[in-house]
Parts: C-alpha cells; structure tokens; sequence
C-alpha cells in the first residue's frame, strides 16, 4: 500500500505526461505481480462496484471525528472531495502499521472487497479499523477506493505505455490484453506483460485510432486526392467484433455494450468469422441520422422495450475494417481496407444494421470544404481526413488522420449564477449558468464548466463574492452583468428545461468584457437555431 | 465597547479604530500586513517590535505611535494595551478595558512557536473578538519540525539533481519564518525577491536571526541556480521573472496547502503545510483560554465558527469584515509585488 501511495503522489504531483509514465514504469517493474495487477486495475479506472453507500460511511467519520453533520458539510463543500474531507476530519491514527506489510492486493482482496458482503455493523468496525491504521496519502486512499472515487490522472493507454516500458512488451500489445474484462490477479499481470501475444482473448478489440483537429490550412496536407473523406458522426465510437461465431460490441470506452445494441448482434450474423469493424452507432432512421438525444434515450437503459427499439433503431455506420478472415488489417493502407470493407458491408446487406460510411467525393481542397459547411444539415458535426495510404493505428497520433469538425453555435449570455467546483476547482466558483432574455426576464438555459483561463476563474470568482445577490447552499445568484459567449455543439426542443431547449456540450468561448447584459442575445436567438423537429 | 462601522471596528469613548479599512483619524493596527495596516489614517498606534515593518508599509510621511507589549495607554477612559499576537513580526491583540469591562481583538494570531517574533499570549476578557481564517476541523497543522525537515529534503534532492528550489510565501512573515527555518541547513544559497528582501532586513534590523539571504535582482548575468533555495511572493508566480532559474521545483508554503485541490490548482510540484493563523484546535483552545462569555468571529469561516461556539453554549457572532487573513488568492500580495 505504501508502494502504491507513493506511486499515486508522485501522478498527483506532476503535470508531466513523460513523468506519470515513468512513475508507473518503475512502480511496475518493481511491485510483485498480484500488487501490479490491482494498480493495473485502479490506474485504467477499474472500481469494485457499490462496495458501501457513501453516506454510510461519511456518518461514521462524522461520529469518529465528533463533527456534527452540517460542520461535515461546510468542510466536504470547501475541500470538494469527500474522500479527502474525510481523511483531514479523522482524528490522528492510533496505531499505524508497518504499511508495508499489508500490500496493495492484500488491501483490497482482504480488506476492501469483502465489504461488500458483510452486515452494517462488520463494515463499520472494518471501515473504522483501516481509519486508525492508515495515515496521510494511504488513508485518503483508501478511502477513495471504499467510496469508490479512486482516479488519478493517466488514461489507460498511459498505462499500457508505462506497462510497455516496464515489460519491454509492444504497447498496442498491452493495450489488446488490457481490453475487455480484464481481472486483476497475479496471472493474468503475468500473461499481461508476457512474451508470448498469441493468447489475445477472442473478445477483444483494437486499440482506438483517434484524430487530432485539424490544424492549419487543409492545403498544408498536400494533394486532396491522397486523402478520403467522410463525414464525422456523433454517436458512440465502438468496434464490432464477430469471432469463433460469436459478435462482441465495445465503445470506445473500453466497455462491452453487446446486449444493448440487438440490432448489431443481429447484424453480425452475416459477417465471416474473423471480422472486427470499426464504425459509430448511430440512431438511424429512413435513410438518415436521428439527433443524438435520440441516442441518449437507450444509453444507460438495461431493457429496451420493443418501443424504443422502434423508435430509436441504431445501425453501425462503418468507418474501417481492422481485421478479415482472422487477419490483423492494420498495416494494410486504407485504400484496401476501404475497399474490403465495401464488400463485407455489401455482402452483409440482408441485414439493414450496417451503414457503409459514405466517401465524401475528393477532387480538389474546395470539395472538402464545400462539405464540410453542408455537414450540419446530414447532422453530422464535421469532416473527417485520412490519408489512403494511412495505416490504422494506436491510440492518438498525429499525421495521417485529422478530425474537422463544423464551427460551433455561439450567443452571448448572461451569468446568473456561480457555484464551486469540484477536486482542483473546490475553492473558486467555477460552475455557472447562463441566462438569455426573454421580455424583460432572464430565461436560464445552461451551465458551463469550462473555457476561462487560470487567471480569468480567479477574477471571476472575486468578483462572484463581491456581487452575489443571494445564495442558495453553494450556489451564488449573481448580479446579472456579466456577458460570455458561450459555444454549443447542438440544440433540440426540451419540455424538461424551463427554458424549453437543451444544447449540446455548452462551454464558453470568451468573456465578453466589451459586452453589457443588454447587449446579449435573447431566448428568439436561440430558439432560431432549433433544427426542424424530426 | 466596539461596534462595527463601515470604516471598522470602532470604539466610541476612545474615538478610534482598530484596523479600519478607510482613513480614519486615529487607528489602533495589530499588525503590518496590508488588509490590517492601512495607509491615510491621522495616527496610529501599534507595537514596538514591529515599528520596522510597518514604517517600511505605510511610509515615512506616517505619524505612528509605538507602544511596548504590556503597556498600557489611557484614552478617554479606555484603557488600551497590545498583546503578543504570536502572527508575525510585531503583531498585537489589542486589550480594550473601559469602567470594568474588558475586550480583546485578536487581529491575526497563532499559538503555535514561531522564532521570528514573541509568542502569543492569551488574555482574559468579556468580550473577545478572533479572526476564523481556518476555522474549519479540516485545517490541523502538522508539527512545524515535520514541515521544516520535509522542506529541507526537498531543497535537498532538488540540490543533488542540480535544480533550484523555489518556496513561495507571503512577502512579510511566512518568507521570515522560512528563513529563520532553515537557517543552518547547509544545502545551498539562499536567494530572494526583491519584495522579500526589503522586509527581511527590517526583520533583521529588529534583531531577528536569519539565513543570509542575497537578493536576486543583485547577482550578475549568467549565475547559476542550481542548487540554491530561492524565497518569493506568491504574486511571482507565473512571472517572466521566474525564467532566470532555469531547471527548478516550485512550492507554496501556506495553511492553504492542506488540501489536495489548492496543490493542485497552482500546478505546484510541493505544498507545505505552514500557517501563521491558528488551526481548528487552537482556535477553540485560545477562545476558551480566553474565558470571554461572548466571541465576535471576523474573516474566514465567521459563520461557521460563529454557529460551532453557539451550539457549545457560547454567546457568538459573526460579524462581516474587510479583513482576509490568508486569503487564498491574496488581492494583499500585489501590494506586496509592488515593493519589488
């Protein structure tokens, strides 16, 4: 647990890609296969599934550290974590172990994972019983690990790099390994860092190739008519996987989402064995997109109803195809791939499941733009541009895959409220809504988390507490002067805002100084932008 | 005896202020830091042993009055003493006792020791007014000696890496008491900002043992810093001044620093945890020692310590101030950057 603790304060402490990974790297080359394992597990975002309710265990902190509840309030709402409230409230510990001798695993299989199974009462004297060993960095981890908040800043693929150099063992071979249902115990960290690659389960994906924004002028790329392009959809990234006469459907997410998408499973009856396709679930409906709300409508359900299914059908639209008849496609340019793809897609056209994703026509660099300012009415949310002879590859790299995505909307709107934020951002108000005027009124219709700088959340936030009109818990009505634009990615009619529309990923572009709250756009602004309902 | 106005604590029968905000004909200060010790007023009355810092504050044209800690001086009737406020440098409680009764304003305090200036005292009283900086039960310092070793280990590895090490802490106080310290650490130079400097010669001058400091702004073209320990306010931050050290690890000395998220929003590689205001136990310790029936609660976490004392039986209120203690993001510090 030290070991780990020590790992984990020095990610804490960087902001340094290259420094998290060697941080990892020398964790891994040292920690004992089944400590790996679990640090493996708690590193990618791994947590043991409702372990205790997190109100439970903040009553027994409150009784530990003889707090009464509202003050345990007041310090969760300044510290912004609960965890790490908790940690600072408990008194000292009593009779701290040697940390050492209980390692990572032997925490979490002995300790942390049988909690799930006992009454209140043996949780209490468990949960209590690690307070009065642990201290500093270890107990609030521990406490991240029962309330079931542990992250930190890498991604997965930041541990498969640091796994790679810590086991000399190829990274996208790592990453294949780490997706899926991956288990943390001694074998399989064994088998995970092992020389032999022929094992990958038949479950698995590829690694996600990603896009970078496109950068600079499309010219800067060369000849158009070296490159393909297709529209960007804004659905769910996934790769469907049909091996030994079974299909596997995984989001980009590194999640296993086959049962809610029948359509697919369906859909992959009619694939060869040895097939993986890489595309986006899309809600799909007479020919064309639905908007992504629509999506969202089955996301998180566990049963679909033959309603939704009729209302909200999703079909693959299929981007590239990374491995056919059991080979890996990968290295093989896209051109070619394209080109297979065409005709699995074709030969799979009893079903209605796969979408081909259509080829925009490329002749010249004004095609592309042509298209690109005709995406939103396809609702797709821009261009994207490979390069024919690309290979697909790992994780986000720069060069022969660009993403260009359509100019956002953008109005002007009026802050009405503040509140703090959460982890980095406990301290300053850095949550606002944004209002729009309707007549006289301001008509709240969305918040935004991000877009200042540093130095600008700081000015903000004093001037927040120097013109709050009222408050409401944490939450600051302000005087209503302060004008930001604010970008969206979509707009749809919402009878569940008051303001009667919901937009999609709002954020904010730039504090409007120059502007004054009458100067900002009104409510037939915003609903001028509404697409013509479906 | 006091009452709040719109200019500060007032005292009627002595006509005069304790740390008022505008300029007022006559202020009692209780200590130099900017958000307490403010310029334009007639007169002023503060502590012997910090007559250097607040000189070099409020400027030559200044009429101050200086009184030694324990004595006592009457006006109108008010009997008015300063007290050990244990905070920084000359910092006082001011003891207010008129036909009977007495009251006490804190101003900032700890109890904590702390060698570059005399240690707080407590005082009985009726009435005791307390700053609330970290009155939240989630503010517990740590062992000053832990925080001085982890700092010196830091300097330390930073050193046999050939990096600077850069601390980061109030212009007037906090950056004394790390100098007094690690006074004796042999690691390396200690190097400081011109804002540092300025108030650690008065410092000095007051008869307080420091490292030797050189300032940076003295060394010539090219010097390396490399080992060295550099001391600067935290208004440098972020500045081109900061370009000239090359390779160094930043750290902020502050109370602050007890929360992961403060660490983090400053993209700092170091917090250490050291305050020169009182933390929770400390705050409710020096309250009771003070034996005070009713408490005002100024800066900070007024109404939370305010309704924390109530539910204990204590007569308590918050009362809004202009004071701001170690505000995190310290509006005081570009003042401080001002005396570069």
């Amino acid at each position: 647990m030290k070991q780990f603790a020590r790992l984990y304060s020095a990610i804490d402490s960087t902001t340094s890609t290259n420094a998290k990974v060697s941080a990892m790297a020398d964790y891994f080359a040292s920690a004992q296969p089944a400590d790996a394992a679990w640090a493996v597990y708690f590193l990618s975002g791994g947590r043991p599934k409702r372990l205790i309710p997190v109100r439970r265990i903040a009553t027994w902190a409150m009784e530990e550290a003889r707090v009464p509840e509202w003050l345990f309030d007041e310090c969760h709402h300044a510290v912004g974590d609960l965890a790490e409230t908790i940690a600072l409230l408990l008194p000292s510990s009593v009779h701290a172990i040697d940390a050492d001798a209980l390692p990572l695993h032997a925490w979490v299989v002995h300790r942390l994972l049988p909690l799930a199974t006992m009454t209140e009462e043996e949780q209490r004297a468990a949960v209590l019983a690690a307070w009065r060993e642990l201290a500093g960095t270890e107990r609030y981890l521990w406490n991240k690990l029962i309330t079931g908040s542990f992250r930190v800043g890498v991604s997965e693929q930041l541990v498969a790099r640091a796994l790679a150099k810590a086991s000399g063992i190829d990274e996208g071979v790592i990453a294949h390994r780490l997706g899926g249902h991956w288990t943390p115990t001694a074998e399989s960290y064994t088998a995970l860092v092992a020389a032999d690659s022929r094992d990958a389960d038949v479950s698995r994906p590829f690694p996600f190739y990603l896009a970078y924004a496109l950068e600079g002028e499309l010219e800067s790329l060369g000849d158009a008519r070296e490159w393909q392009a297709e529209w960007k959809w804004d659905g769910i990234r996934a790769q469907l996987i049909r091996r030994d006469g079974r299909t596997y459907v995984w989001t980009r997410g590194g999640e296993l989402v086959t049962d809610r998408y029948p359509e697919l499973v369906e859909a992959g009856d009619h694939l060869p064995d040895g097939t993986v396709i890489d595309g986006e679930i899309m809600p799909w409906k007479s020919g064309g997109a639905l908007p992504f709300a629509q999506l969202q409508r089955r996301i998180g359900r566990k049963t679909l109803g033959p309603k939704i299914l009729a209302e909200v059908p999703v079909v693959l639209v299929a981007y590239d195809l990374l491995e056919l008849n059991g080979r890996d496609l990968r290295t093989t340019p896209l051109a070619e791939r394209r080109a297979e793809l065409a005709r699995i897609v074709d030969a799979a056209a009893l079903s209605c499941a796969f979408v081909l994703s259509p080829i925009v026509p490329l002749e010249t660099w004004d095609d592309a733009r042509h298209a690109h300012a005709d995406a939103r009415t396809r609702r797709a949310e821009g261009l994207m541009l490979k390069r024919l002879d690309s290979e697909y590859g790992v994780g986000r790299r720069k060069g022969s895959w660009w993403k260009w995505k359509v100019q956002p909307y953008s109005v002007d709107a009026v802050m009405v409220y503040a509140q703090p934020g959460h982890g980095r951002r406990a301290l300053l108000h850095t949550d606002y809504t944004f209002a729009l005027r309707e007549g006289d009124a301001l008509v709240p219709f969305a918040k935004a988390y991000s877009g200042l700088t540093d130095a600008e959340i700081r000015t903000l936030d004093a001037w927040i507490r120097r013109h709050t009109i009222d408050r409401f818990g944490p939450v600051r009505q302000v005087e209503p002067v302060q004008v930001f634009e604010l970008h969206f990615e979509g707009i749809q009619r919402s009878p569940r805002h008051k303001s009667g529309v919901a937009v999609r990923f709002p954020r904010i572009a730039r504090w409007r100084t120059d502007k004054t709250a009458d100067e900002a756009d009104t409510m037939d602004t915003l609903r001028g932008m509404l697409e013509a309902p479906v | 005896m006091l009452r709040l106005t719109d200019r500060g604590l007032y005292c009627e029968a002595a006509d005069l202020y304790i740390d008022p905000w505008l300029a007022v004909d006559r202020a009692v200060i209780t200590h130099a830091h900017g958000d307490h010790a403010r310029w334009g007023s007639g007169w002023y009355l503060a502590s012997r042993e910090g007559a250097r810092v607040l000189r070099t504050r409020l400027g030559d044209d200044a009429s101050i009055e200086l009184v030694d800690y324990g004595e006592t001086r009457t006006i109108n009737g008010v009997s008015i003493t300063l007290v050990p406020a244990g905070h920084i440098l000359g910092s006082a409680q001011v003891r207010l006792e008129h036909r009977g009764e007495v009251w006490v304003v804190s101003g900032d305090y700890k109890t904590e020791p702390d060698p570059t200036c005399t240690p707080f005292e407590p005082v009985r009283c009726d009435t005791f007014i307390t700053e609330s900086t970290f009155g939240l039960p989630i503010y517990r310092w740590c062992a000053q000696d832990e925080t001085f070793a982890d700092l010196r280990a830091w300097w330390r590895d930073n050193a046999s890496e050939g990096r600077a090490s850069l601390v980061y802490a109030y212009a007037l106080g906090k950056a004394q008491r790390i100098l007094a310290g690690v006074a004796g650490a042999d690691v390396g130079p200690v190097y400081t900002h011109g804002a540092v400097e300025r108030l650690t010669a008065d410092y000095r001058e007051s008869g307080v043992r420091l490292a030797a400091t050189t300032p940076v702004s003295t060394l010539p073209k090219g010097t390396s810093f490399a080992g060295s320990l550099i001391v600067a306010p935290p208004s440098a931050a972020g500045s081109p001044w900061l370009r000239r050290f090359g390779d160094v690890s930043t750290a902020f000395a502050s109370g602050w620093m007890q929360v992961r998220g403060a660490r983090r929003r400053r993209a700092l590689d170091r917090g250490f945890v050291l305050s020169d205001h009182v933390d929770w136990p400390a705050l409710l310790g020096a309250i009771e020692a003070t034996g005070a029936e009713n408490v005002w609660v100024t800066h900070g976490y007024r109404d939370q310590v305010a309704r924390f004392l109530n539910e204990r039986g204590l007569n308590a209120r918050a009362v809004a101030s202009h004071w701001e203690g170690e505000n995190d993001e310290q509006p005081a510090v570009a003042d401080e950057g001002a005396l570069a």
